[in-house]
Parts: C-alpha cells; sequence; structure tokens
C-alpha cells in the first residue's frame, strides 16, 4: 500500500534531482534555468517577503470577482435559456458569434476602455466565464426531471418561486460543477491577461523576474502558480464532493 | 420540419441584426465615446480597407500559421504521448500522476520561461501554442486507451499482437473519438495562446494588429481584428467538427 502511493511522486522526484545534480556538476549559470534548490531558496524568499502573498492576492482577487460577475450572468441567461426555448432559440445566432471571439482578443478594447489595472482584468475574465456558466447551466436546467415541472405547474407556483424552489435547487449540482469548471478558466484568463499586459498579480511578477534574469525567482513563481492552480481545483473537487456527493456524479458524466 | 428549423434560424439572425443596430445606434448617439467604441459601419469598413490594403490578410494569415504549426505538432506528439502512456501500465501508475498535478497549471505562464529560453522569437510562439495544445490531447488519448472495449485487448493478447499492432489496430481507431475532441479544445488554447505571443513578442499576426491598433486609439481597426478573430475561433471550430463528423462516419455505421 505506502510503495503504490509512493509510485506516482518516483519521476517527479528522481527530475528533480537529476536536475540539482546536473546543475551543480555543470556549474550552471543560465538566465533560463535554476538548481531546484535555488528555486525552493527563491519561494521561500519571496513568500517571506510577501511579494508572492500580495500578487497571488491580486490575482486572485481579479479572478473571483471576475468570475462572481461572469458565472451570474452566465447562469442567469443559462436559466433562461433553459426555461424559455424560445428565447433560446431566438437569441442563437447572437451568442454563437460572440462566443468564438477569444477572451484574450477583448485584451485592447478593454485596455483602452479601462486602462491598466484591476477593472480591466476583471471584465476579460468575466466574459471568459459566462459561457462555460451559460451553456452548461442551460444543459442542467434541460436536464431536470420533467416531473418536477410538472409539479411546480401543479402547485401553480409563480415563475419566481419555480426557478428558486424548483430549478435552482434541482440543477445546483451540475451548475456547481460548471462554476468548478469556469473557476479554473478565470484563474488561467486571470494569469494570461497578466503576462501580457496587465502589471500586477503573479503574471507580472513572473514576467518581472524573467527580465530582471532571475531564473530562480521566475521558476519560484511557476511552480507557485503550479500550486495555486492544483490547489483551487483540489478545493474545488472536495467542495463538491462535500455538498453535493452522489449527486454531483451523475453530472460529470453529461 | 426541416422549414421550422429555417424559420428560426431567420429569426435569430433578426435578433442579431437587431443587436447590431442597437450597437449602430448606441455609436451614432455618442451614447459610449467614439474613440472606445466605433459604429458597426466603421468597424466593417476597416475590415475591408485592412483586406483591400493587404495589411489585414497577411496578419491573418500569420495568427493562423502560429495556430496551425502549434496545434499540429501538439497534435502528433500530445498522441503519441499519449498513446505511449496509455497503453503501458508502468506509464499510467509513474508518469499519469504527474501530468494530472501539472494539468491545472495556467499554461500561460510557461511563457516568460519559453521567452528566457529562446527569446522573442517564431521558435518561442511555436513551443508555447504547442506547450498549451497539447494537454487536452495527451489526457484526452490516455482516456480513449482507458476506455477501449476490454474484450478487444483479450482478443489481442489470444491473437498474440505485438503492441504497436495493439496500438495502431485497436486502441487508436477506438479512441479516435475522445482523440479529436481533445484536438477541439486544444483549438481554442492555441488561438488564444497565439494571439497572447503575438502581443508580447510583436509576430506578424491578428494579436500584434489589435494590439498597435489599441495603442493609438484607431478604435475601427482594433474592432476589425477582434471581429477577424472572432471569425477565425468560428471557422476552425466549425472546420473541425466537420472533420470530426466526416472522419467518425464509420464508427456510427457500424451501429
Amino acid at each position: 500500500m505506502t510503495i503504490d502511493r509512493i509510485k506516482p511522486l518516483l519521476l517527479p522526484l528522481t527530475a528533480l534531482v537529476a536536475l540539482e545534480a546536473w546543475a551543480r556538476a555543470a556549474h550552471l549559470q543560465s538566465d533560463s534555468l535554476a538548481p531546484p534548490s535555488a528555486i525552493v531558496a527563491a519561494l521561500i524568499g519571496a513568500l517571506a517577503d510577501c511579494s508572492i502573498p500580495s500578487a497571488t492576492r491580486d490575482t486572485l482577487f481579479s479572478a473571483f470577482a471576475g468570475l462572481a460577475i461572469g458565472g451570474i450572468v452566465g447562469l442567469a441567461l443559462g436559466i433562461a435559456f433553459g426555461i424559455f426555448e424560445v428565447l433560446d432559440r431566438l437569441m442563437e445566432v447572437t451568442v454563437e458569434a460572440i462566443r468564438p471571439i477569444p477572451s484574450i482578443a477583448l485584451l485592447p478594447i478593454a485596455l483602452i476602455a479601462l486602462g491598466f489595472g484591476y477593472r480591466m482584468e476583471i471584465v476579460i475574465v468575466a466574459f471568459a466565464c459566462i459561457w462555460p456558466m451559460l451553456i452548461l447551466s442551460r444543459a442542467a436546467v434541460r436536464g431536470i426531471e420533467p416531473r418536477l415541472t410538472e409539479v411546480s405547474r401543479a402547485l401553480r407556483l409563480p415563475p419566481a418561486q419555480r426557478v428558486w424552489k424548483i430549478i435552482i435547487p434541482a440543477a445546483l449540482p451540475r451548475i456547481f460543477i460548471a462554476f468548478r469548471l469556469s473557476a479554473g478558466i478565470a484563474l488561467i484568463v486571470a494569469v494570461t491577461v497578466e503576462i501580457a499586459i496587465n502589471p500586477l498579480g503573479l503574471g507580472a511578477g513572473i514576467m518581472m523576474a524573467q527580465q530582471a534574469l532571475r531564473p530562480d525567482l521566475m521558476l519560484a513563481y511557476l511552480v507557485w502558480i503550479g500550486v495555486i492552480g492544483y490547489g483551487l481545483n483540489v478545493l474545488l473537487i472536495i467542495a463538491q464532493h462535500r455538498l453535493f456527493g452522489r449527486a454531483a456524479l451523475s453530472g460529470d458524466s453529461a | 420540419m426541416n422549414r421550422a428549423i429555417t424559420l428560426w434560424r431567420l429569426a435569430s439572425l433578426a435578433v442579431a441584426a437587431g443587436f447590431i443596430a442597437l450597437w449602430q445606434l448606441i455609436a451614432d448617439l455618442k451614447l459610449v465615446s467614439p474613440v472606445f467604441l466605433p459604429g458597426p459601419d466603421r468597424a466593417w469598413a476597416a475590415l475591408l480597407r485592412g483586406f483591400s490594403s493587404g495589411g489585414l490578410s497577411s496578419k491573418l494569415i500569420g495568427t493562423l500559421e502560429h495556430m496551425a504549426y502549434g496545434w499540429l505538432t501538439a497534435s502528433i506528439v500530445g498522441v503519441a504521448i499519449g498513446a505511449m502512456i496509455g497503453s503501458s501500465r508502468a506509464m499510467r501508475t509513474y508518469v499519469a500522476p504527474s501530468l494530472e498535478f501539472l494539468r491545472p497549471l495556467p499554461v500561460s505562464a510557461i511563457i516568460p520561461v519559453a521567452i528566457a529560453m529562446l527569446g522573442l522569437t517564431q521558435g518561442m510562439a511555436l513551443f508555447v501554442i504547442a506547450f498549451g495544445a497539447i494537454w487536452p490531447i495527451i489526457l484526452a488519448t490516455i482516456h480513449g486507451f482507458a476506455a477501449v472495449e476490454p474484450r478487444l485487448y483479450e482478443m489481442t493478447r489470444s491473437l498474440q499482437m505485438s503492441r504497436l499492432a495493439v496500438i495502431f489496430k485497436i486502441a487508436l481507431p477506438s479512441a479516435s473519438p475522445d482523440i479529436l475532441a481533445g484536438m477541439r479544445l486544444s483549438l481554442t488554447v492555441a488561438l488564444i495562446l497565439s494571439v497572447v505571443c503575438e502581443i508580447l513578442a510583436g509576430l506578424d499576426g491578428l494579436g500584434h494588429w489589435v494590439l498597435l491598433s489599441a495603442r493609438s486609439f484607431r478604435s475601427a481597426d482594433l474592432f476589425a481584428g477582434v471581429i477577424l478573430l472572432g471569425i477565425t475561433g468560428y471557422a476552425t471550430s466549425l472546420a473541425m467538427a466537420v472533420a470530426e463528423h466526416r472522419l467518425l462516419k464509420w464508427q456510427r455505421a457500424g451501429h
């Protein structure tokens, strides 16, 4: 049992040891690589002097603010399109025309309209989060057990109550999966915007480390961004299992 | 039935036209400063002007080239790596968990590392695009290999087929729907990363075009570029859907 748990770690550990040994043997002097020990030292240093924690805060703030705005808009549209098929059909061409625009292409528009800073990043993240939320929550609403809809009709629930008491609870497990996917996208888009142009957060930090020819710090940022991405994903998966248990699994296959 | 679908399409097109008219109205009334928001008429004119004076078509080709090279490299290497991992139990236990750990990494974070290694060059863009686009393909291939009907694998054992023969004759064909779905996902990734690389490295392409237009506040040119990027995204995913449909015809025929 214990050996099985070690197996997956074998490859990364060997790679790290090999890199360290090679860097020491060759007396590595490089602008792009650093021995793992130097990366760890740089990571601890940057964590201690608060540069990485504050950059993380900036990135996560923008990502979550964008996720909240885009998620709510996407969810509202998705529920509306799911309930009223007429609306969905009428909006089809419009949605299909806007959706394929790569979120990052909006960057220059957001740049001249809003300038550098949080707002521009939040707008782009929000745009990126609308679509997965819209499409998955629309599918979630469509997938609701038809008998529940019949019940709400038999009870003559007004539309607002029907959404609040029947549709949202029934579709919630799958909506949460949409939220989890969107959260991943939000983080990716936030970091990408920062790397491309916006001077704040982790993306700007890693670009600065590269331009300062500090490969150890640059790779420390890379590792940290990886840890954040992985941590966010794990947290949301745990939350999904805790909150919905088996109910969420049925949506995963769809 | 078909007529109903056409009617809905027309109605939907009319709604889209309505939105464009609304956009025109907002621009004409100058509710939003024309510096940021050109009307659709000006954006359209800029699009035509860009093509007729030659600048825009070479940018479009540049972006398509970045996308295509990176995506094709990712597809070939990704399927090869995925097949290697998917067809071997040892690789699955030792290598696959590391891939799972790397998967949620925002791939654009690799850009500074690539710049440090390769400079602001075409090679850097190719590396970044291929690196970003490879993940969905690798994971889809592994998943496809794992989902092959077990009885087919049993049969290959009784026929004593070699590992290569198993991969090419059994596993790859039955995993092809997963692989193609992965390739479609990575097409979007390739487009986004192409634009980011062009913005950062000033490579010839639409990303560079929209950034330059924004810097000089030529909003009509900017919107023309964004519209063209949207069309590119739409056209490439449509082409992929058609290709997927064609390539998988044999599978539906069997059932």
